[in-house]
């Protein structure tokens, strides 16, 4: 028993000892410090190095960028001979100089292969040099690698500069200024008193009808605008609409209100409900706390219109607007309580929501025409004549489109398709 | 002057607007961060409006106890709670060793959020689940042709997403299991409608744009 404890404790001593007399590694070193990486090339073989030289890249040609504001110069060069897989050519360097004799900073760089290069550091109207410097470069022993460098010619003088038309998007320009001549010409036209057919809409044919039916059971009416503030038009476009419902419903002297989910739609809508009362001539009937501000939030806003729909049931809901996922909720929530239900909005992954669950849906464009269908205005009657030609003209557009893509006909050099594509 | 000083501030904007789309030459290629920044600071200072209306609201329902006043209570309460929190943590955010901002992880107002609100609005969003149940049981019945097919679509579809369409159909080529079905209903004609629907938005947008910014369209601005 001593012998063996004995052993043990000689065996500690020396392991102890060992450890301390001997030098050891228990980490890995890692030679990576970026002085180490680069070896300067005068310490590399000469002759080898003439060997791993690339040849420069040529043609280097600078140019504005177009349909900017002035930003970016496009930087473009013809590869080096030695650019190919396994070739000397690793990367491009994109040097640049206010004047051509330097001094030339690195912008930045491009893999092999690559031929072009945005500068969009460029300040208008300065003048710029640049050049093209391809990169070759590898590791030798020691886990330490070398460069080598060959510079193209100087190209420039070249300044970016801002440009007065975007031409990329001249066949947006073309087909807007189409649209809103055909619009233009139509509410002209209506104006000097031609009839246009305007389709029945059956969700706007049944506002009346759903307002009648709450003044007859007594029960109020709500008006949900979405939840979008006043910069999107489907906003806008149903405030214009909660100003003809307002106006019926104030002249049958039911209660409309109009729990909103943005302050400034709040300030607006009030206006319009207050104004419509007065145009009926209720100004007294009107409240204040019928437009009320509920919350920005969205699931907070429609657990709150949940709650009103459930407590106060009213018996006809509008909900025209923009929504996101909170419709449904909303929507079977009125739903749930009987109430007639007319939807509308130009969101098309909701839609399907509110065909489900309400009894008329305004799809889309039914909702933009649904404020001139109330007023029967003739100018506004009118645009919907003119947006109807906007419709026919992209209808054989995309027959002629589809007819030229199937058959693999290009036109002017191009696929049908890249003349309607913004740039 | 009520009315026509807005709208020829709709028509100047609007016009800006459009032009800025197409020149980019400055100062024009900043309309829209512009406009956009003073949207949003406008937005923010209105905010106060619709905060301060509903606790006028609910402050009166209390005071003359209408229905669901305690709903009303709900909401001052939650209100004065949160902004209170909120502005105890930013003032021990400024004066501390080590500043921190007021929703910074750690902080009340933090743990408000994430124990409270979060599972609220959680909670109404687990909603949707049973309302598209409950909305697709009325919605899906071959009452005529229309619904028929709509029936027919949700039905490949719903199987077509799921593993067992495919076992069904594991008998047959690949192309022609469920799931290819499903991805074909979504990829084709619901890709086709839903472009369709998208052209008459477009058109819409413009022609409901265009009545805004020529002032032929003015109850926004609460009347005819």
């Amino acid at each position: 028993m001593t012998v063996t404890v004995l052993r043990l404790l000689f065996t500690l001593l020396v392991s102890v000892l060992l450890f301390f007399l001997f030098p050891h590694n228990l980490t890995a070193q890692d030679d990576t410090s970026p002085d180490s990486l680069i070896v300067p090339v005068e310490e590399v073989d000469t002759a080898f190095m003439a060997q791993q030289t690339p040849q420069a890249p040529f043609n280097i040609v600078a140019k504005d960028r177009p349909n900017d504001a002035g930003e970016a110069i496009i930087v473009s060069w013809d590869l080096s001979p030695d650019d190919y897989s396994g070739g000397k050519v690793k990367e491009y360097l994109i040097l640049r100089a206010d004047s051509p004799e330097g001094p030339f900073e690195e912008l930045g760089n491009t893999t092999q292969g690559l031929s072009e290069f945005s500068d969009n550091q460029a300040e208008r109207g300065k003048q710029y040099y640049y050049k093209i410097a391809a990169l070759n470069y590898a590791r030798v022993n020691g886990g330490r690698t070398w460069h080598i460098t060959s510079e193209s010619a100087v190209a420039g003088p070249v300044h970016a500069y801002a440009q007065w038309f975007n031409t990329g998007r001249l066949n947006i320009f073309i087909g807007i200024f189409i649209l809103s001549g055909a619009i233009t010409y139509f509410i002209f036209a209506s104006k000097s008193g031609k009839k246009f057919y305007i389709r029945k809409i059956a969700g706007i044919e049944e506002v009346e009808n759903a307002v009648g039916r709450a003044t007859e059971m007594g029960r109020s009416i709500y008006y949900v605008p979405g939840i979008n503030d006043m910069d999107d038009v489907q906003t806008l476009a149903s405030i214009n609409i909660l100003g003809r419902v307002a106006r019926i419903a104030a002249g049958n002297d039911t209660r409309i209100d109009v729990p909103v989910s943005r302050s400034m739609v709040m300030v607006t809508a009030r206006e319009i409900v207050k104004e419509s009362y007065s145009k009926v001539g209720r100004p007294d009937a009107f409240q204040e706390d019928q437009v009320r501000y509920l919350t920005d939030d969205q699931f907070g806003y429609a657990a709150a219109i949940d709650g009103l729909f459930v407590r106060e049931k009213p018996a006809a809901i509008f909900l025209i607007g923009a929504f996101f996922a909170e419709s449904l909720i909303m929507a079977e929530t009125g739903n749930s309580i009987g109430a007639i239900q007319i939807a509308g909005t130009a969101m098309p992954s909701q839609l399907p929501f509110f065909v489900a669950a309400c009894d008329y849906t305004l799809i889309g464009e039914e909702m933009f025409a649904a404020s001139a269908y109330l007023s029967r205005e003739p100018k506004l009657l009118g645009s919907i004549k003119g947006q109807d030609v906007g419709k026919a003209l992209f209808l054989v557009a995309i027959i002629i489109g589809v007819l030229l893509e199937t058959f693999g006909v290009t036109l002017f050099g191009m696929e049908f398709s890249d003349i309607f594509r913004a740039r | 002057m009520r009315r026509e000083i807005p709208i020829a501030i709709t028509f100047i904007v609007g016009l800006a607007y459009v032009i800025a789309y197409f020149i980019p030459h400055p100062p024009f290629n900043h309309f829209e961060t512009w406009f956009t920044d003073w949207f949003v600071i406008i937005a923010a200072f209105a905010i106060w409006l619709g905060a301060l209306n509903l606790l006028k609201i609910s402050a009166l329902k209390i005071a003359h106890k209408r229905s669901d006043w305690p709903f009303a209570a709900l909401i001052i309460i939650s209100f004065l709670v949160m902004i209170s929190i909120g502005f105890i943590e930013g003032y021990r955010g400024i004066y501390a060793d080590q500043p921190f901002q007021f929703r910074d992880p750690g902080t009340a107002f933090d743990w408000m959020y994430v124990n409270v609100y979060m599972p609220l609005s959680a909670t109404m969003f687990a909603l949707l689940a049973f309302f598209v149940a409950s909305a697709s049981y009325r919605a899906f019945r071959a009452r005529n042709l229309e619904a028929t097919l709509l029936l027919l679509a949700a039905f490949f579809v719903m199987l077509g997403r799921v593993p067992i369409g495919d076992i069904i159909t594991s008998w047959l080529p690949y192309k022609y299991q469920m799931s290819q079905w499903a991805a074909w209903i979504m990829n084709v004609p619901n890709t086709a409608g839903q472009r369709a629907i998208m052209i008459g938005i477009a058109l819409g947008l413009v022609s409901t744009s265009l009545r805004i910014i020529l002032g032929l369209e003015r109850s926004y601005l609460g009347g005819e």
